[in-house]
């Protein structure tokens, strides 16, 4: 049987990265860092992540394989080899996500050699963050409804309008935006762009507090925010199909340029796992109760299932559709990951309502926290019903519902 | 700690050569599923309180051009007359029987194949030959209670009056019994259990075909009274075979649930587009596309588990056993599901008998339950981890 085997360089860079990471793993620290990047607000935790995720550049752990004009590292099959030794590692996530797992993608396909060498290097470094300008007041699984607009001026474009649940834009240099320049035009009349977060020139930036109390997600407001024609992203009208390549990337099905660090959902599942065998109820351990662990060993087989549905979708001959494994990435995971948290408050029963900062809390609030921010994943980036429209529809081929 | 994971390839052992093999595989069922006899041998079974027997049938002619095919001999050693080929290729195989949902004694031939392979003694490997030549096996490993721990078996092993040994004794929920030419069972003595072989045909033997909800397959309970066998595994080591060979038995059975699966997904996806109420083909209402995909979805996990219990037993052995369960235990729940939600999908008629929903819903509620439904999977698989 031919194993896909790594290259001698490939295999040389695989040492080089488990031992670059063992080696420079970002020191302890005091401060608890929020469970994903998407709740990050104090500046201190601003400036860890960026120091973590430039160090990482550095290494040729990020853009391993983009090309050397645009600054990356210009290898060829590196990326995923540093992107699972990160995750084997289990290090801090990078800060800009967004901007490695969306605009990257997004603009290698549609942006211009200037705005890839333009963007790119800081992104990269995390010199700049990103965030995206997709969802409305009016304007979320009905995406295509967005009002904000465009308008051009000679070669200028004015942009008016409003986004919400903008994740990091309160660190923001740069938005992904889609703007409306045809009003008569639904689909059709959306233009992508990049725009500055400029606070001098009519961008105004307001918290929103999530349910678990932190925050990391913002209304940003455009007000006369003039911006130069070069940040147009592919043609004016063309913006519907350019936001659908960056949420592909955003669902999982895209080329990525950086690991998302963190618990991977492997060990999440044998975290909870360790939790149940150590969590004592009415005298024995949890994992000793047949309902509570048969719950638990079903989330491991899915989770196994969907690990084993990745090294799937590289096997050709074993691959349908080709979008029909990687569009359920994020629906799966999600939805995988958010019972993984409530199955884990039903282990710590009454332990289950210590909060974040009680002293007696188990893992300072870690599970109760984590099933609240779950919803993050099931709403955000196209909700799971939306996901399964897109599921029965462009892989199935069942009718459309709008 | 490595995870013996990564000694596995990572394309599942799947080049292009078995990707044309399943390929073939899948064109020859197109054409021979045996629908059309099915259909005839079973009319006039319909009743459950004054119809027909059933009688276990199955195409013989579609079962010659599967010897000839080779597909009998194809996972047999090479040094027994065999293809030589692992579980991978008996998976694939399994998959496109489970998608055509054909009667066939070969699925039963291919479980009694790997479970000859791991015994490895002369006398296994002596019917392992004969597999390769054509004739077909089954097992008879479960007690009265459908037990799965191979020392419940209810059937003893004595030595008779010219030395040779001599099973009594009732073995049940035999599957395919009606198909075969022999049979392996387990039995006990005081020594312990063993592995025997008999030819179907012996002296002795009593079919006692069960009346079961699966039109695809026959079972049967059968009587051993003094029937003269050949041992194949002594008594006290059937339970080390049986151990190495389960995994791939699960394995097998897991991936005809993924492509029974598979064909309910398809086929239910298919009426969808082509049923119109509310002046809309049905496919366009969330409530119907929505659980169409979650059909997808588990079928998807279901289909790569087994790929990868496959590609464990063949590589990793000391994890075949726990990728075997988490194969079975995804796809018993895809079974149940992907079932209930064709008949309900496609409304009246697929409750009906002339709808082929009916035959896959049967098969798939038959594998879900064979050697262990998730719920069973999962308890072994808390030791496990």
């Amino acid at each position: 049987m031919p194993l896909i085997k790594e290259t001698a360089e490939q295999n040389e860079f695989r040492e080089f990265a488990r031992h670059w990471l063992e080696e420079n793993r970002p020191p302890a620290t005091k401060m608890q860092l929020p469970q994903a990047a998407y709740e990050v607000m104090s500046e201190d935790h601003r400036s860890y992540l960026c120091d973590w995720q430039a160090k990482c550049y550095e290494a040729g752990l990020i853009a391993s394989d983009v090309d050397k004009r645009y600054g990356g590292h210009g290898h060829d099959g590196f990326q995923q080899i540093a992107s699972t030794e990160i995750r084997r590692a289990n290090v801090p996530y990078f800060i800009n996500w967004i901007g490695l797992g969306m605009t990257v993608p997004t603009l290698l396909v549609h942006g211009t050699e200037e705005q890839k060498q333009t963007y790119f290097p800081k992104i990269f470094s995390g010199e700049e963050i990103w965030c995206q300008g997709f969802s409305e007041p009016g304007a979320g699984s009905d995406l295509a409804s967005l009002q904000t607009s465009a308008v051009r001026d000679g070669d200028n474009w004015i942009i008016n309008g409003r986004k919400v649940w903008t994740s990091l834009a309160h660190f923001a240099s740069h938005i992904l935006l889609l703007a409306r320049t045809d009003k008569d035009n639904k689909h059709g009349g959306i233009t992508y762009f990049v725009a500055p977060m400029d606070r001098d020139n009519g961008v105004t930036v307001t918290p929103i507090h999530k349910m678990t109390g932190e925050s990391g997600f913002n209304e940003v407001t455009f007000d006369d925010l003039v911006i130069p024609d070069s940040m147009r992203i592919d043609e004016v009208g063309n913006g519907w199909k350019v936001a659908m390549s960056t949420l592909t990337s955003e669902r999982g099905a895209g080329v990525g340029v950086g690991a998302v660090a963190g618990e991977s959902p492997q060990e999440r599942i044998n975290h909870l796992i360790a939790l149940a065998k150590t969590t004592i109820r009415n005298g024995k351990p949890v994992w000793e109760d047949a309902v509570t662990r048969d719950r638990i060993l079903k989330l491991l087989v899915r989770v196994e299932g969907s690990g084993q549905n990745m090294r799937r979708t590289r096997v050709k001959a074993l691959a349908d559709h080709p979008m029909r494994i990687p569009l359920q990435g994020k629906l799966v995971g999600s939805e995988i990951g958010q019972e993984l948290y409530e199955v884990a408050l039903s282990v710590l029963g009454m332990q289950s309502s210590l909060y974040v900062g009680d002293p007696n809390s188990i893992e300072d609030g870690k599970w109760p926290l984590g099933y609240m921010n779950s919803y993050t994943g099931t709403i955000s980036g196209g909700s799971s019903e939306v996901q399964r429209n897109i599921l029965g529809e462009r892989v199935l081929g069942l009718p459309k519902t709008k | 700690m490595s995870s013996p994971k990564n000694t596995q390839p990572r394309d599942f052992g799947f080049d292009e050569d078995q990707a044309m093999f399943k390929d073939s595989i899948r064109r020859f069922l197109d054409e021979n599923n045996g629908r059309s006899l099915l259909r005839k041998d079973t009319a006039g079974t319909e009743d459950p309180y004054y119809g027909k027997k059933r009688t276990g049938s199955f195409d013989q002619s579609i079962w010659q051009k599967m010897v000839e095919l080779g597909w009998t001999a194809l996972t047999v050693p090479e040094a027994e007359g065999g293809g030589g080929m692992n579980l991978v290729t008996a998976a694939s195989l399994c998959e496109e029987l489970g998608r055509a949902a054909i009667a066939t004694p070969l699925t039963m031939t291919l479980h009694t194949t790997f479970v000859l392979r791991e015994a490895n003694t002369d006398a296994a490997n002596h019917w392992l030959g004969k597999i390769a030549e054509g004739r077909s096996g089954t097992l008879a490993i479960q007690d009265s209670v459908g037990s799965f721990d191979i020392s419940d078996t209810d059937v003893s092993a004595v030595t008779g009056a010219t030395g040779s040994t001599v099973l009594h004794g009732t073995a049940c929920f035999v599957q395919d019994a009606q198909k075969v030419d022999f049979v392996v069972i387990a039995a006990c003595s005081e020594k312990g259990t063993g592995l025997y072989v008999v030819d179907i045909n012996s002296e002795g033997l009593v079919i006692e075909p069960d009346t079961i909800v699966d039109l695809t397959r026959d079972q049967a309970r059968i009587q051993f009274r003094n029937v003269v066998a050949e041992e194949i595994v002594v008594p006290g080591g059937a339970r080390n075979v049986m151990e190495r060979a389960i995994p791939a038995l699960l394995t097998m059975v897991a991936a005809d649930i993924a492509g029974a699966s598979e064909w309910q997904l398809q086929t239910t996806t298919e009426y969808a587009k082509l049923r119109v109420q509310f002046e809309r083909p049905i496919g366009f209402f969330q409530a119907v596309k929505h659980p169409i995909v979650d059909m997808m979805i588990c079928t998807d996990e279901s289909r790569s588990l087994v790929y990868n219990a496959a590609c464990a037993y063949d590589t990793t052995p000391d994890d075949a056993d726990r990728c075997a369960r988490l194969a079975k235990s995804s796809a018993s729940d895809t079974a149940s599901f992907c079932s209930n939600r064709s008949v309900q999908l496609h409304g009246g008629i697929g409750f009906t008998w002339e709808a082929d929903v009916q035959i896959y819903f049967k098969r798939q509620k038959h594998n879900q339950f064979l050697y262990g439904d998730g719920a069973w999977q999962r308890q072994k698989l808390a030791e496990l981890v």
